[in-house]
């Protein structure tokens, strides 16, 4: 900075046409009255205010001091982040009268670009140094936490050649490169695949700092994923709330080789930049983790605190407040945001951010219904919620729907196949009745709140009827089987799923058994994925053609902005209202138990084209010349989604039909509540004389086999 | 609907005691030739309320001699379980209605699929 004073004073040019320059000075003198409040007399002062000579222009306190220090000595000079101008004042009123002679009118060179300053008195500065405004709730700063030594070696245990791209996951960001460790984080559903560990660990080098945070008491667990971004100077990642599913409380961020300014931003408009000097380490816990966003904005200058900014004492002060500032170049900085994977979903209290308590999770892909719902907190909310968005939706897309499920689960055709012949069998939320000829020898009877999938079942030639799954209209203990395939993951309420096993119990004989497979909130067990998430770059059936149509061109590899294309461009602090239901991105982890997941109806389907592919055991091909009335196919596949029901004599649901001109297929969006591990069997310990007699994962399903106890009833 | 299927329907209107078994006032009544498998048919019989089939086969014109009640030994009995599945089996509700015996309510069967849904306040 030093070396620019000279360039700046010959960067000051000859004068131009002085009625051009007054009526531009009348211009600015208009523009600072009308948006700043500022009003400007004719008389000279001692003070001046200097448009375009502001931070908000890329002018420095130095390029501008050393200027205004040519004709006088300065009292004072004030520059306000982010404005366009500046306020001077002299310590005599015949320097700033020579100040505005000279100077007004007069180009300033700064870096790359020039101002054209404009000068004129003012009777007062504005200087509020206002109050000193603290930092977010939780945000700790600690300055010089690692040594000069240690900055080095941490930098060098971070190799960028792309040699070892797979083993840390390496990626070059539009805005910045970076390299994760431990477990990638993946910037499509802004999660981690927590099963899927990196072969990579956190390097050793790291290993001391974390144990000196550990040791001060600055965490209490050790963090078990790292993700090193490097910021060349004008580089910088959009404002965000790291993903709660994903990371526990305490995150760790150390700043390495450079300074920069981070920005805090409070949902309610609050903006609290920090200065995160080279070496510093940043502890963002609680709200400020939870609630803030935090992000870097692209820039190649930026505004510190003018005085000695070397200083510790000044840098950490906030900036907001400042009226002394000025700019500062930005070098390479280079981060290692240490954080510890989250296993549970997260149950912080800012559920108004949390995607694991309904806020809508970062990148959806799928533009989200106009007006989500909120997950309902009673019997008849819960029930009006079923109604829009599963039973219309059911019905709506039961043609397709019923075109992509014609391949049953092998697991619950071994249940079904296992049951003696001549045993009662009722499907209870059967669709399109895949399961109900699997075991010709057993009576299958089937049920769907979905009138248009139970006439698809009837036109296979099985005997199904239409009615809801809390209110199964057959005979108490007439059943030797029930199952619930893909169904009471659609009700809205604990209550009501409840009420679910427990309908289903009632229909069973004593002794009997019910299937039940749910949807699973943990979509990789044992380090395997499931079909579901696996299918997510295949041209496949279900969730399928729809990610080609709306994931294409939405889903770039980073966080916030560019995703949302379609939808009105939200940053991601941009919270929906409380407790509204977020809505899933086709083929992600799940951030969320309660959500809406869309579906994609393709209109004038080609059946063969649809055939499923995976797990299959059997011939496709035979598959699909079957595909008529009479039997279901039996190819095994893994869908992962369900099928329950509807009532008919509606029509479409227009309400949630996506008009996005991108893609012209209309999207539906089903409530689901995923089941975490342990749930269902929890649920159904709760209802009396049952028995839960096995459980297990099964393709993003969780699964239990109930039996009725023997000695009730009869 | 066959008959097999309105063998195990009952209803669950709110208040309804005894809501089996279903009265059907049929329109339109369908024989569909099904392929006869003596073995699941007996094997179907110990699950049936039989007194429910006979009344519900009386109703349609289809009760043939079905006796009232079971005989023993009737799986032996290869005519008798040729006029069961047929009954059972055969025999299908296109158009019609399944009616309540205790609160009369009525069930609409549109193109052989029973409606069962009640509405809110009968729930």
């Amino acid at each position: 900075m030093d070396s620019g004073m000279e360039d700046n004073t010959k960067a000051i040019r000859m004068k131009k046409g002085e009625k051009k320059i007054l009526k531009k000075q009348i211009k600015a003198s208009h523009t600072l009255l009308k948006h700043e409040g500022i009003s400007t007399t004719s008389q000279p002062t001692k003070s001046l205010v200097v448009a375009n000579g502001g931070l908000g222009n890329g002018v420095s306190r130095e390029e501008l001091s050393t200027v205004l220090k040519e004709f006088g000595e300065l009292e004072k000079l004030i520059m306000h982040p982010q404005k366009p101008y500046a306020f001077v004042t002299y310590r005599s009123e015949e320097s700033a009268q020579k100040a505005h002679i000279h100077l007004n009118g007069e180009k300033l060179q700064c870096g790359d670009n020039s101002v054209t300053l404009y000068l004129s008195y003012v009777d007062s500065v504005i200087c509020e140094e206002g109050v000193s405004i603290s930092l977010p709730e939780g945000l700790t700063l600690l300055e010089d936490f690692v040594s000069l030594e240690e900055e080095v070696l941490l930098l060098s245990a971070i190799d960028w050649s792309s040699s070892n791209d797979d083993v840390t996951a390496q990626k070059a960001l539009k805005h910045r490169r970076v390299k994760h460790y431990g477990f990638e984080f993946r910037y499509d559903n802004n999660n981690v695949d927590k099963d899927k560990p990196l072969p990579s660990g956190i390097p050793q080098e790291c290993l001391p700092v974390l144990e000196r945070c550990f040791r001060s008491g600055h965490i209490n667990i050790m963090p078990d994923q790292l993700t090193v971004n490097q910021y060349e100077c004008g580089q910088g990642i959009p404002p965000h709330v790291d993903t709660h599913s994903a990371f526990e409380d305490t995150i760790l961020s150390l700043s390495l080789g450079a300074q920069t300014v981070m920005e805090f931003r409070h949902p309610d408009g609050l903006l609290l930049p920090v200065v995160l000097p080279a070496r510093s380490l940043l502890l963002m816990k609680g709200e400020s983790r939870y609630l803030w966003t935090h992000g870097i904005t692209p820039r190649k200058y930026d505004m510190v605190p003018a005085c000695d900014p070397q200083s510790p004492a000044h840098t950490m002060a906030d900036l907001g407040a400042h009226s002394n500032l000025t700019l500062s170049k930005r070098g390479t900085r280079t981060s290692f945001t240490f954080r510890k994977i989250r296993h549970k979903p997260c149950d912080c209290a800012f559920p108004t951010a949390c995607d694991s308590q309904g806020a809508p999770s970062v990148p959806s892909v799928s533009s989200p219904p106009p007006s989500p719902p909120s997950l309902p907190c009673c019997h008849a909310d819960a029930a009006l919620l079923e109604e829009e968005y599963v039973h219309r939706v059911y019905d709506t897309i039961a043609s397709h729907f019923s075109s992509t499920r014609h391949s049953p689960w092998p697991n619950v055709c071994h249940f079904l196949n296992s049951l003696p012949a001549g045993s009662v069998l009722a499907d209870v939320g059967c669709g399109n009745g895949k399961y109900l000829g699997v075991n010709p020898a057993v009576i299958a009877v089937g049920c769907d709140r979905s009138s248009a999938l139970v006439q698809i079942c009837a036109d296979r030639g099985f005997q199904a009827f239409v009615s809801d799954a809390l209110c199964v209209p057959m005979r108490t203990d007439s059943c030797d089987a029930c199952i619930s395939i893909a169904v009471i993951h659609h009700f809205s309420t604990q209550a009501r799923r409840l009420a679910a096993v427990q309908e289903l119990m009632r229909l069973l004989k004593p002794g009997g058994l019910a299937l039940i497979y749910v949807w699973a909130f943990e979509q990789e067990y044992n380090k395997q994925k499931s079909k579901y998430l696996k299918d997510q770059n295949r041209g496949h059936p279900e969730n399928h053609n729809l990610l080609k149509d709306t994931t294409q061109d939405s889903q770039g590899p980073h966080e916030i902005s560019g995703q949302h294309s379609e939808d009105s461009h939200k940053p991601v602090d941009n919270i929906q209202d409380i407790g509204k239901l977020s809505v899933h991105t086709n083929r992600t982890a799940f951030n969320t138990q309660d959500l809406l997941v869309p579906w994609h109806l393709k209109e004038g389907k080609r059946q063969g084209e649809e055939e499923s592919r995976d797990s299959g055991k059997k011939d496709k091909k035979k598959d699909k010349s079957k595909k008529t009335p009479g039997k279901p196919c039996p190819t095994a596949s893994s869908q992962c989604e369900p099928v329950p029901s509807t009532d008919s004599t509606q029509t479409p649901y227009q309400k949630l039909k996506s008009e996005s001109e991108s893609s012209p297929a209309p999207i539906f969006h089903r409530y689901y509540h995923v089941f975490q591990q342990g749930e269902l069997e929890q649920l159904c310990g709760q209802v009396t004389g049952v028995k839960v007699q096995r459980s297990y994962h099964d393709q993003g399903n969780w699964c239990v086999v109930l039996k009725k106890d023997e000695l009730i009833h009869q | 609907m066959k008959l097999l299927t309105h063998n195990m329907l009952t209803s669950h209107v709110k208040g309804v005691v005894k809501g089996y078994p279903l009265l059907i006032k049929a329109t339109e009544v369908k024989m569909n030739e099904v392929e006869f498998n003596p073995q699941f048919v007996s094997r179907m019989i110990p699950k049936l309320e039989w007194s429910a089939l006979v009344q519900a086969a009386e109703e349609l014109g289809h009760r043939e001699d079905l006796p009232g009640e079971l005989m023993a030994e009737y799986e032996k009995d290869e005519e008798f379980l040729k006029k069961v599945h047929r009954v059972l089996l055969e025999v299908e509700v296109i158009e019609g209605c399944l009616q309540c015996p205790e609160s009369g309510r009525e069930f609409p069967i549109t193109r052989g699929i029973p409606n069962m849904l009640l509405n809110e306040d009968e729930v």
